[in-house]
Formats: structure tokens, C-alpha cells, sequence
């Protein structure tokens, strides 16, 4: 059976060489398309594409609708307290589960018996999970048995504080919450190990006795999974789907006029969306129904239908408002897993969220790190080796790695890498807003900034010696006259609060996730919908949609009826990898762009004249040719033969083909961050005032909310750079902060002045040429605000969270 | 202050009561130092204890309180909050209980008019009492320029933290017209948002504060 935690971002991971080449259409034609930066050499791109294809969609300027700051669409019902998300479903009879976890970091089960739970007034089922919930199974393990005759061997040993065992059903929260303590349990405890380092280390207490299996590195997206296992390590993992090793790294260094190195450390940081993972779900001897706070309701119908062993047509899935999702938030998870169970049992709906506490233990987190990083240097400023040697623990999960960014960020003709999992007792991790890139970027970016001051040069201007890429090139321009950047000597503030400036970069694949397909529906009276199981996580997903459609159809965004988040409708994609609107919106634009086709067809008919004459713009079809032949599109549409007009589009291959492999178009998501922060050297208090970020995501649909994505992505970097940290009791392995005051995050005070800086780049690859913004935003955050922390004090701090005493500690202080 | 715990059966005080008394005691709200301050401080202190002190519990009780503008009684177990009473038992699921222990201020309700965190409350101090959801804001089916300016200036993602945010911005508003920036962050200081919205929420209220005074 599969794990219902696993199949966390359904991405491509490894390169199909054959799928570099375009697909073949029995019916091409060549269209042209903006290709470039506005202002910067825009030119044209020819493309062989399908016949099927909408014409070019030239740029934003010249578009009514797309690329106009738009309002959400359905921000009216967030700001009136009407959106109904998971957490706010009542259905009819509705009982709530409570789950009870282990209380122990290692142990085994000896005894568990329910009866007193399950006699407690106002219990209707208890449910004893058979089955390895989260992180990592071992090969043999993972029968679900009978709940009421389960086996005790068959229960799963217990590897985390906070492991789902059991839970209860019953009338109200309050009584499950009780029912749930009164499940008596006998352990035998074990010995465990927490910490990274003494994982590592021969003697300590094994996680997983066996291999396990390796379900998809999802984890750290990209990063070649690894084979090897032995005692709680796991790899090395020695590349990616950009490549291996290459060229020959001891001959690098030993080219290399001087040599740039660092031992870095990242903490484990968790996601913290504000509604938490849980479902209600609803067993109909008919269909399974199940609400959940999701970023993938297909891939939650997936995992449902196959562990219940039902066709996917019996299970819907839906998302209409959703709470927040950094990357975790995908698949059945062990609560949907088990509020089926409880409302197959029961014939009742179950809802089960998890409390705050859950959500910090079992949900996933951001994997910690070790980094190892060395970099060889002409005194030209040219990269001659970079080597590489990580380690992370995802607790009982895969995917530790540090990303691709030590791989491909810079051009150096020798690399290598050994990123490596070490398994630990602590909860699983999942991917997180860029998993690896982040935690990455942050020894890479203050080792090159490293170099520059060894060179004597510019950080900025440095950064053009080596980094080649063109975009990111114009984002360190505009970045640093909008900063206004100059370069500061390190630590030459007089008096005790230090101002420093720093700046990093970084970059995200730009993913493409070929299951995104959408219907668009013209009615008679001229109301119009776009439907697709796609889910709105927060980003504006719907409002993008509704633009799309606005667009090609010469309405305005608020005329278009968006019904997202529902698998009756067409599969969209998982919101994770930033892969939701280069996705979908060309699905949604190619069938606006066919039912237009149709409806304008019809309307030909009825006029007599070539449909070719006609163009739909401003609410209005008309001919071109004849203005005598002229209605409002409400009247066009009552021209209509039949009550509607329906066209379904899928996403095709990107134009060209996709550069790496299927799905993996590159290079496209590059960032620059541009930091400045106040550092008191007596209290050791870091305080970022502000940052300026610039960043690409193709065509810019909605500037306003890709605005308020950079914003979000710079608030979560600074969380990570100065806050966030999970602290594990090293005597008992519980989360000693698992909640939202003693889990420091960023709040209304710390929020820096934040300007981001949008540079629309043309790429000539869809018919909407859009790209994700979500995961760029957060990628170079915390290298920047290092390396002003580094400008401030003079004194480099090589591990996150750069709290007070850490920077107390480097200025040797405390 | 009532004191109604003290009257309660043992089993009831081991099911959590002693929690939400100390809750209550503590009486620590984010939502703004001003409901510490006046909310809180005016109901244990300065407020006449009821004529004659009611049992309540272990059972169902009921409980009246106006909800934006209207009388409504609820059935409710005496260890209920208002977050729950609002969600569960009147279906106002626009106030979210995110944290559940008064750290991320998202279950903001105004008690006469004041912003508390309503997970924080318990129903049963309400009773006879004035409560404002995020539900209630809008007038006549006029939104509330917070709400409009919130809108207009793309001040909600996902969504889950802008009813709280609302009723700490509007709530700020209604106390003083002329809001700096400083003044927002501190009216939303205990109000989290994970996906970033507050430099937009910040815009925002400073916009709606103009536009009201115009």
C-alpha cells in the first residue's frame, strides 16, 4: 500500500533526454511571439506550434486585461468572513476526530486498547492506524488491518514524538479530545537520537533497521535520489536533472589563485500555514466526498481512491478557499487517511483538522543542514571548483539536500556534491517554498560575496563577472538603483547600532506540470465559467484565471464565473514548484480561445459573414469590415444555436519543446534580493529595515498580486534569516515551541519596507507565457540579509537563525 | 468577576476549565494593547457582578448575547469559547481559530466594541453582551472602507488571517481617524499572517483612514 504522506509534488525529477525535442503536430503553424525584456531589446521568437494554438498574445502593454493590477476575485468574500474554507465545513451530522500520538521519540507498541474510548458518551468509532503514517516506510511494512482486530505486531513502531496511533469520532471536538486521552497504551521505549551530528555517528540509535523505500525525493525537488543506506545515512546524492559531477574538481583547486570556504548550518524551520492540514470527509456508499486544505485536491483523489481501492470517478475532492500552503500540503496525509476511515465506519461526515500543536509535529517541515562548502577563484574573479558536502535530516522523511544552487547558480567548469540524508527520531519533513534552493543560497551567496571582498570588487559588479544570465543580470541592475546600492566597507559604523547592506541571488526551474487542463463554459445569457480541479492556495490563482479568460474574450476579469478547487472538474495541477500559472493559464487561454471560436462561428452564421472579420474586445463583437454588424457579447451570445458552448484545453508541451526534460524548462526564475538591516552590537537584536527585490516570472499576469508573492516570499526569508527554529527537547524529543508564540515569526513589527521590482520577460513558451513567482521570492532572502549582517558587523555568521546570541556570540560579546 | 469555576463540579474543572480560567485571569489579548487594557480590565473589574451568581455546568447552559445587531441564545457547554460558540454553534465561521491560545489574533471579534481575541472569551461571559464578527461589519450591504481598501490594495492571499485583520484595522479606526504606519503595525501586532500580506494591510488601512476623512 502507499503512503498517503508520500507523492508530496508531483514533479519530473529525472531528465528524458528524448523529450528535449518539440512534439510533432500533424497540423503546425508558425506563429511569432515577444520574446525578451520590454525595453531591452524585446524581439521576436518564430515558433512552429499546434494548429490549435491561440494567435500571439502580445505584451502586457498592449493587453486590456492581463498584466493590469487586478483585484482578487475573491477577496469580497475573504474580507466579509464568507469564504468557507476545510476548517469551516458543517455537514449534517458531522462528528470530529481527535488523534492520539506517541508520546515517545522511539518505541514499540506492547499493549493498546480502546474500549475505554470507545465507551465514552458521545464516541461513535475509534481507529487504530495500522499503517507507517509520514516520512519514510520500510519496504515489508504497511498492511491496514481491521481497526477493531488489529494485530499488535502489525502496528507500526513508533519514530517521532507526535506519530499518529489512533483516534477517536465523536459528537463534538470537545468529547474527542477527551475520548482520544482515554486510548490506553503500554510502550516500550527505546533508545533515540535527535541531533544531526550524533545520528551520524556508528553506535547511534537506528531510525529505519531496513532500506527504505524511496517514494520520491519530494523533499528537496530535483535533487538525484539516492540508494545507498547505511545506519541512519542516506547518499550521496551526487546531481540532479541538471547534470553530475563535472570536470575535475582537485585540478580546479589546484588552478585556483586563493580559495573561498565555510562550514554552514540551517535550522529545521516548519510551515506554519495558518488553517492546518485536516479534511472533512464524507463516506457515501456512492462517493466519497472530502473537503481538504489542500495544494492538490487531484492528487488527494489519487490517494484516496487507491488506498481505498475505488475508482478515482467515486472520490471528489474540494478546495474552494484554502488556508495556506508552503509545499506541505499535499497528498491524503495521515488525517484524510483517517477521517475516512471514521466516516466509513460511522456513515457520518468526519471532520479532522489538526490542532497547532500537530501541525508543528507530524505536518512536515524545512529539513536542517550542514554545509561544506569550498570554492576555488582566479584572481580574475573566475569560478575554477566548487565542492560540496551536505547534510540534512528530514527526521523520519527523505529529503534533506541543499538544492542546485552550489550546481548551476555560477559558471564553473569543475563541480562536485555529496548531499546527504541522515535519518533522525524527530517528524517528517516535506518541501518547503523552494526546498533545498533556500538553505542552499545561503552558504553559496555569502562564500561569493567572500570572493568579491577578497578581490577587492563590488559584490554587484562581481556577480556580472561570473553569473551569465541575462535577466538576472538586468535584476541587479534595476535592483541596485532602486536600493540605491553602494558598496559600504564591512563594520566601519561608529557607535554601537550598526547599518548594513547586502545582496544575494538566487534562481528556481521553471517546472511545467503537463496534467493541467481546464473547461470554459459560454452561456446563453452571457455569463461565462472557467472550471479546472486546480486549487486557489492563496497566490490569486483564480483571479488569474479570470483574467485569462477576460482577456481572450474581451470581458473584464469580474465577469468571469471561476470554479476552481473541485475534481468534477478537469485535473489542474498541484500548486507546489511554482508550477500553477505557467500551467494551467495556457489550458485556460486555449480554451477561451476555442469556445471564442465557437461562439464566434455562430455568430458568423447568423450575420453572414467571415468568421475572420469578427473580434470580440470591450464587452462587444463585432465585424471589423462592416460597422453595421455590432452587439454587446450578452446579446451575441443569445445568437447561440444551443443553451452553451463548452471547449477543454490541456497544457501543451512548451513551444520549442521543454529545454531539459519533460516538464523542466530552465533557467527562467532567477531573483535579487537587495538587503539593508541595523544590527545593535550590544543586544545582538538584528533588525532588517529594508529590501528590495527583484525578480522574473515570464509575463506578469497580475502585478498586484505577483507583488504581494515577492512580499510573501521576503517576509518568510526573514522569518528564516532571524526567527523561525524548531527546538527539540534532547531528553524526551518533544518540540519544546510547538505553537505560534514560542515558534518566533515574523509579525507586523519586523516587517521591513519591502519594494519589489518586476521585470517582465518574454520567453516565447505557451500561449500565455506566464511562469510561478511563489518559490523565487523566497530563495535569496536570508543570503542577503547575511551578507548585511556581515557589512554591519564585520563578522560573518555562518548559521541560521542569526538570533542575538549568535551575533553575540561571532562579535565575541557574550 | 464571576465565579462561576468555583462552583463547578471536579470532573468539569479537570476538563480544561482550569486552563481557560487561567486564560481568562491572564486575560492576554493581542489584538491590541487597548482591549488588555479596557476589555478585559473593565469586565473583571469595573463591571456590577450579576444580581445573583449563576451555577453553570457541567451541562448545557444557555447563553444570550447580541451578534452584530441581533439577540441570539446559544446552548453551550460552560467551558465553550466564543471563537466556538460564534463557529460552531451560530455557523459565523469567518472568525478562524488558528492558534487557539491568543498568540495570532485571526478569532478577533469587538466585544462592546473592542477588539479581544475571541478564543480567548468564554461565551459565558458574554451574556447580555455586544459582539461585532467580521460577519457584521459591512452596513446596509455597504462594506466597511477597511474591507473596500483591503480589496482595492490586494491586502488578502490566502485569506485565513483577514477576518482578524479587519477587525484589528478596522477596529484601529474607529479609535483614531488619523492612523501612522506605526500605529497599524501596532493595532496588528498580534496578528499573523504567514503569506505576507501585511505591507499591503498596512497600505491599506492608512487608505481607508483617508478615505473616511475625506
Amino acid at each position: 500500500m502507499a503512503n498517503p504522506n508520500k507523492k508530496k509534488i508531483v514533479l519530473p525529477v529525472a531528465p528524458d533526454t528524448k523529450a528535449h525535442a518539440p512534439v510533432k503536430h500533424l497540423y503546425s503553424k508558425k506563429v511569432k511571439l515577444p520574446y525578451g525584456v520590454p525595453g531591452h531589446g524585446l524581439t521576436e521568437m518564430e515558433r512552429e506550434v499546434s494548429i490549435d494554438e491561440p494567435p500571439a498574445l502580445p505584451i502586457n502593454d498592449e493587453l486590456n486585461v492581463i498584466g493590469k493590477r487586478t483585484r482578487r476575485v475573491d477577496a469580497v468574500y475573504k474580507v466579509t468572513g464568507a469564504a468557507k474554507y476545510s476548517a469551516d465545513i458543517q455537514l449534517p451530522g458531522m462528528l470530529f476526530g481527535k488523534f492520539l500520538r506517541s508520546p515517545h521519540p522511539h518505541a514499540r507498541i506492547k499493549s493498546l486498547n480502546v474500549s475505554a474510548a470507545r465507551q465514552y458518551p458521545g464516541v461513535h468509532a475509534v481507529h487504530v492506524l495500522s499503517m507507517e503514517p509520514g516520512g519514510s516506510v520500510e519496504r515489508e511494512s504497511g498492511h491496514d488491518a481491521p481497526a477493531e482486530t488489529y494485530n499488535i505486531d502489525q502496528l507500526p513502531l513508533l519514530r517521532y514524538v507526535g506519530q499518529p496511533i489512533a483516534a477517536v469520532a465523536a459528537e463534538s471536538q470537545y468529547i474527542a479530545n477527551e475520548a482520544a486521552k482515554l486510548i490506553k497504551v503500554e510502550y516500550e521505549t527505546k533508545p533515540f537520537v535527535l541531533e544531526l551530528d550524533k545520528a551520524r555517528r556508528k553506535g547511534a540509535p537506528i531510525v529505519f533497521e531496513k532500506k527504505v523505500k524511496d517514494e520520491g525525493n519530494e523533499g528537496d525537488v530535483g535533487v538525484e535520489a539516492a540508494d545507498e543506506q547505511e545506519g541512519n545515512l542516506r547518499g550521496p546524492s551526487t546531481g540532479s536533472f541538471l547534470g553530475g559531477p563535472r570536470g575535475d574538481v582537485e585540478k580546479g583547486f589546484a588552478e585556483a589563485d586563493f580559495v573561498v570556504e565555510g562550514e554552514f548550518r540551517t535550522q529545521v524551520q516548519t510551515h506554519c500555514a495558518l488553517e492546518t492540514h485536516g479534511v472533512v470527509a464524507d463516506w457515501k456508499p456512492d462517493m466519497l466526498t472530502v473537503y481538504a486544505s489542500t495544494q492538490n485536491t487531484a492528487g488527494v483523489r489519487d490517494d484516496l481512491a487507491e488506498l481505498f481501492d475505488l475508482p478515482k470517478s467515486k472520490v471528489r475532492v474540494i478546495t474552494e478557499y484554502m488556508g495556506g500552503g508552503f509545499g506541505a500540503k499535499f497528498g491524503a496525509g495521515h488525517f484524510g487517511v483517517m477521517a475516512t476511515e471514521l466516516s466509513r465506519k460511522t456513515g457520518r461526515p468526519v471532520k479532522l483538522m489538526l490542532d497547532r500543536e500537530e501541525e508543528h509535529l507530524s505536518a512536515g517541515n524545512r529539513p536542517n543542514s550542514h554545509q561544506m562548502l569550498k570554492i576555488g577563484v582566479k584572481n580574475d574573479g573566475k569560478l575554477t571548483a566548487i565542492d560540496l558536502t551536505s547534510y540534512g535530516t528530514a527526521g523520519v522523511g527523505l529529503g534533506a539536500g541543499v538544492g542546485r544552487v552550489a550546481q548551476d547558480l555560477y559558471e564553473c567548469p569543475n563541480f562536485r556534491q555529496a548531499q546527504y540524508d541522515v535519518f533522525t527520531h524527530a517528524g517528517p519533513g516535506a518541501a518547503f517554498r523552494a526546498p533545498g534552493n533556500v538553505q542552499g543560497i545561503f552558504s553559496l551567496e555569502q562564500l561569493i560575496d567572500q570572493a568579491a571582498e577578497r578581490l577587492g570588487m563590488d559584490p554587484v559588479k562581481y556577480r556580472d563577472i561570473i553569473d551569465k544570465h541575462e535577466v538576472r543580470k538586468l535584476q541587479r541592475a534595476k535592483g541596485a538603483e532602486v536600493f540605491g546600492w553602494k558598496y559600504k566597507k564591512p563594520g566601519s559604523d561608529p557607535g554601537p547600532i550598526k547599518r548594513g547592506f547586502g545582496m544575494a541571488q538566487g534562481h528556481w526551474t521553471r517546472f511545467i506540470n503537463l496534467n493541467s487542463s481546464a473547461t470554459v463554459r459560454i452561456n446563453k445569457d452571457g455569463s461565462v465559467e472557467v472550471m479546472s480541479s486546480v486549487q486557489d492556495i492563496g497566490t490569486g490563482t483564480k483571479t488569474i484565471l479570470a483574467q485569462v479568460v477576460a482577456e481572450e474574450l474581451g470581458l473584464m476579469a469580474e465577469d468571469i464565473t471561476v470554479k476552481i478547487g473541485d475534481t468534477i472538474y478537469p485535473d489542474g495541477p498541484g500548486s507546489g514548484g511554482s508550477v500553477t500559472a505557467g500551467s494551467i493559464t495556457p489550458a485556460v487561454r486555449n480554451a477561451a480561445y476555442k469556445a471564442k471560436m465557437e461562439l464566434l462561428g455562430q455568430v458568423a452564421g447568423a450575420w453572414d459573414v467571415e468568421i475572420d472579420s469578427l473580434e470580440v474586445k470591450n464587452g462587444e463583437v463585432y465585424s471589423k469590415t462592416d460597422s453595421s454588424k455590432k452587439m454587446s457579447f450578452g446579446e451575441a451570445t443569445k445568437k447561440m444555436r444551443t443553451n452553451q458552448i463548452l471547449a477543454t484545453a490541456s497544457r501543451p508541451d512548451d513551444y520549442g519543446g521543454f529545454e531539459i526534460g519533460n516538464g523542466i524548462g530552465y533557467g527562467r526564475l532567477g531573483s535579487v534580493q537587495f538587503a539593508e538591516v541595523l544590527v545593535d552590537t550590544e543586544t545582538g537584536f538584528i533588525k532588517v529595515e529594508r529590501v528590495v527585490a527583484a525578480h522574473s516570472c515570464g509575463r506578469p499576469l497580475n502585478p498586484m498580486q505577483v507583488e504581494s508573492q515577492i512580499n510573501g516570499g521576503v517576509i518568510m526569508g526573514i522569518g528564516y534569516a532571524l526567527y523561525e527554529d524548531r527546538i527539540l527537547d534532547l531528553n524526551t524529543g518533544h518540540m519544546v515551541n510547538a505553537n505560534l508564540d514560542q515558534y518566533k515569526l515574523p509579525y507586523s513589527r519586523e516587517i521591513p519596507k519591502i519594494e519589489p521590482v518586476i521585470i517582465e520577460h518574454y520567453g516565447a513558451f505557451s500561449s500565455t507565457d506566464a511562469s510561478g513567482i511563489g518559490e523565487p521570492a523566497n530563495v535569496p532572502t536570508a543570503g542577503a540579509i547575511a551578507n548585511a549582517v556581515y557589512n554591519a558587523i564585520g563578522v560573518r555568521l555562518y548559521e541560521l537563525p542569526m538570533s542575538p546570541q549568535k551575533v553575540l556570540a561571532a562579535l565575541g560579546v557574550s | 468577576m464571576k465565579n462561576d469555576s468555583k462552583e463547578r463540579s471536579p470532573e468539569k474543572m479537570k476538563q480544561g476549565v482550569s486552563r481557560r480560567a487561567f486564560l481568562r485571569g491572564a486575560g492576554v489579548t493581542t489584538a491590541g494593547t487597548v482591549a488588555l487594557a479596557s476589555g478585559m480590565l473593565s469586565f473583571t473589574a469595573a463591571e456590577p457582578a450579576p444580581a445573583k451568581t449563576a451555577v453553570l455546568g457541567p451541562g448545557e447552559t444557555e447563553v444570550k448575547f447580541m451578534v452584530n445587531g441581533q439577540q441570539r441564545a446559544v446552548w453551550i457547554e460552560p467551558r465553550t469559547t466564543l471563537a466556538d460558540a460564534l463557529r460552531e454553534h451560530l455557523n459565523l465561521t469567518g472568525t478562524k481559530v488558528v492558534c487557539d491560545r491568543g498568540s495570532c489574533s485571526a478569532c478577533t471579534v469587538w466585544l462592546d466594541g473592542k477588539p479581544v481575541n475571541s478564543c480567548m472569551t468564554l461565551a459565558v461571559d458574554v451574556e447580555g453582551r455586544e459582539v461585532t464578527t467580521v460577519e457584521g461589519l459591512a452596513k446596509d450591504g455597504e462594506l466597511h472602507p477597511v474591507q473596500e481598501a483591503f480589496i482595492e490594495h490586494d491586502a488578502t492571499m490566502c485569506g485565513f488571517c483577514t477576518p482578524g485583520m479587519v477587525m484589528s484595522c478596522a477596529g484601529l479606526l474607529e479609535r483614531n481617524a488619523n492612523p501612522s504606519l506605526a500605529d497599524v503595525k501596532t493595532a496588528t501586532s498580534g496578528n499573523l499572517c504567514r503569506c505576507g500580506t501585511y505591507p499591503k494591510v498596512f497600505e491599506a488601512t492608512l487608505a481607508a483612514a483617508k478615505k473616511m476623512n475625506k
